[in-house]
């Protein structure tokens, strides 16, 4: 079993117009000092299963189903408070826009004293070292000084440091970075996916890493899970994901990213549509009305909802086509098409 | 932060400059205005009896005659330095603050004011206090069940706290609670906490929750709706996601944001009460400011009424600036602008 073991994780939402299936039955599983990358467009459950993976859905309308196992523990049924004290002490999350994600009226060293002093019985000044030391370690110039200012004193960039600066305040041994660079400058984010993943080493811990940009987990995942409509569609080594991708959702989003090392020839190839709605999923493979191979399925697309079965080598892919279809497509008609991008 | 203290104190001296001027020209100006010679505003100062010669005298004596700028000038040297009022048989002194004498006790204004501040402050704290206490815990509490019974029965008592006029109230509750159970005291008494405060504080009980239920009302409904708001802030789900107990999440991280607004409202309540809560205090025959006042305007008593307008208006400003302070210290955002 993997440091971190989800298992047929559900989330749904009882809500007036019907049953939000915001995730429906989602496995997967990250080891310590491994990073997952998990893929996916707006709406698709990412942020969900990221909250909760930290119990942040508890005692809420939400509900929940499968396993979590961390660390040899389940959460799903453990107590609420017993959750809490693992939050922020042996998971952290980072967020995605560290404005609002900060509270305005204290100074973000009190945020990170905070934090600290939630799991450590130690004084405000042993507190308050830390979290100048914290500052310092992801690059925070004059941490004594800016301990004191306010978020609202602090760059963009700055604010995602002294973010992940509390995440990981209490060295916690899984992190989830949920969309952790979308918020920022170009120029930043580069900066900020090389901490974490420095830090990630230092520390050894597993990190998640929820984005909707597959260049962002391209540089640092290990293992990547494709999302759609609350399920996994393609999980997968990073290789397997782009370089042996079988999902035509997949290929929709490696068509979708921007290419800097090549010639911009043509136009990116983006998916056509826009995501399902979670109250009312297409029938069958929720992703066929946006899939241009919808017909080679024998009529299946609308009417049962493919397995995510094993290609290869724990590469998984929920897709009706025949694997050898799948395979010849990419090579003869997407591959050539997204190396020309 | 310097800076904006200064600012703000020059701002409450001016605001205060204009009241009075706005007030003398009320009292003053306007009835001149409206035709009123020297000699008709002299004949408020002196009895029925009086010969024409007699008003004219006290006329020129009062300075009615007088340019309006001087006229100012002297009310607020009266104000700040005292006056003197030349009888002819002798000369009073009015002490700074000087608003004037009575026409109806010929008793000085300022000291009668002094004399019934503690019974409206013991009023205005004391209510304030349980309003403050219960309409913040009751708007937190029905935030956080949102839709629950408790949240709706809260709700609609809090609509009726705002409906229902304070003479409505006080009578309601007199009738029940002191003439028919008898737990409280019928009203009309005030004994001065330095006497004997467990006294002061059972003469004052039902006015103080009479007054504290119309205002407890505003701020829990107020402190819903900021709660409702803030408790779906980003903020909140990282003061969770820290393993933060719920209760200090929403007490340190909810609460704290939503209480700018609270702190605003509040600052002119309470400024605006401590100047003279008349409706309660003639409710209840409290001998208060506002009760003063009251009675000064029925027998159209020209200096008690201008010298009770200009204290009160005082207070209202002094407590808008104190939250303008505590608005830099609880919002940090503020101190940059």
């Amino acid at each position: 079993m993997s440091f971190l073991d989800v298992k047929d994780l559900k989330i749904h939402f009882p809500t007036d117009d019907g049953l939000v299936k915001s995730v429906d039955g989602l496995s997967f599983g990250v080891e310590r000092g491994k990073t997952l990358g998990i893929v996916g467009e707006s709406g698709s459950g990412k942020s969900v299963t990221s909250l909760g993976v930290l119990g942040l859905h508890k005692g809420g309308r939400a509900k929940l189903s499968g396993e979590i196992w961390l660390d040899g523990e389940e959460l799903i049924s453990a107590s609420a408070e017993h959750v809490r004290g693992l939050r922020g002490k042996k998971m952290a999350m980072i967020f995605q826009d560290p404005l609002s994600s900060m509270h305005p009226f204290y100074t973000v060293g009190h945020q990170i004293i905070e934090a600290y002093r939630i799991h450590h019985k130690v004084t405000k000044q042993v507190a308050r070292k830390h979290a100048i030391d914290m500052l310092g370690r992801v690059g925070i110039p004059e941490p004594a000084r800016r301990v004191d200012s306010y978020p609202h004193e602090f760059s963009g960039g700055m604010r995602q440091r002294a973010m992940i600066a509390m995440a990981l305040s209490c060295d916690p041994e899984l992190l989830i970075a949920d969309e952790p660079t979308t918020a920022l400058d170009v120029t930043v984010q580069a900066q900020i996916l090389d901490l974490m993943v420095d830090l990630q080493r230092e520390f050894n811990s597993a990190l998640i890493i929820i984005t909707h940009d597959l260049g962002v987990v391209a540089q640092v995942s290990d293992d990547i899970l494709v999302m759609y409509g609350g399920k996994c569609v393609e999980y997968g080594s990073a290789d397997d994901i782009f370089y042996r991708p079988e999902h035509p959702y997949t290929w929709g989003l490696l068509g979708s990213m921007p290419r800097l090392d090549r010639e911009p020839t043509e136009r990116l190839l983006p998916i056509k549509g826009s995501p399902p709605s979670l109250i009312n999923v297409p029938p069958g493979c929720a992703f066929h009305p946006r899939c241009p191979y919808a017909e080679r399925t024998d009529g299946k697309a609308d009417t049962e909802v493919p397995d995510l079965a094993e290609t290869e080598g724990g590469h998984l892919v929920r897709c009706h086509m025949s694997r050898t279809e799948r395979r010849t497509l990419w090579e003869t008609e997407i591959k050539p098409v997204l190396e020309t991008q | 932060m310097l800076t904006y203290i200064i600012r703000r104190l020059i701002g409450a001296f001016a605001m205060l400059i204009v009241i009075s001027m706005v007030t003398f020209g009320i009292f003053f100006v306007v009835p001149q205005w409206a035709g009123a010679t020297p000699e008709a505003m002299a004949s408020r100062y002196v009895g029925r009896a009086a010969t024409p010669e007699t008003v004219a005298l006290i006329a020129e004596r009062l300075g009615f005659n007088d340019p309006v700028a001087v006229q100012y000038g002297r009310f607020m040297k009266g104000v700040f330095a005292g006056a003197e009022y030349d009888y002819g048989a002798g000369v009073e002194q009015c002490p700074a603050p000087c608003f004037g004498y009575s026409f109806i006790s010929g008793q000085p204004v300022w000291p009668e004011l002094v004399n019934r501040m503690p019974v409206t402050f013991s009023l205005a704290i004391g209510a304030a206090v349980i309003w403050v206490l219960a309409g913040v815990s009751v708007g937190v509490l029905s935030a956080l069940r949102r839709g629950s019974f408790f949240d709706r029965l809260s709700m609609g008592t809090a609509l009726a706290g705002v409906s229902l006029p304070i003479f409505f109230t006080g009578m309601i509750s007199l009738v029940v609670f002191s003439y028919g159970l008898g737990w409280t005291a019928p009203g009309g008494a005030y004994v001065p906490f330095t006497q004997n405060p467990a006294l002061w504080a059972y003469d004052l009980l039902l006015p103080w929750i009479t007054l504290a239920f119309l205002f407890a009302a505003g701020y829990a409904r107020l402190t819903r709706a900021g709660m409702l708001e803030t408790m779906g802030e980003d903020y909140i789900r990282t003061a969770r996601a820290k393993g933060l107990r719920e209760r200090e999440v929403v007490v340190k991280h909810g609460l704290r944001a939503a209480l700018t607004p609270i702190l605003t409202l509040f600052g002119i309540d309470f400024g605006l009460l401590i100047g003279g809560a008349v409706l309660t205090e003639t409710t209840y025959t409290l001998p208060g400011l506002g009760q003063y006042a009251i009675l000064a305007i029925r027998n159209q008593d020209l200096p008690p009424v201008m010298g009770f307008v200009l204290v009160a208006a005082t207070f209202v400003v002094i407590a808008s600036l104190i939250v303008d302070m505590l608005y830099a210290v609880v919002d940090p955002r503020v101190r940059l602008s």
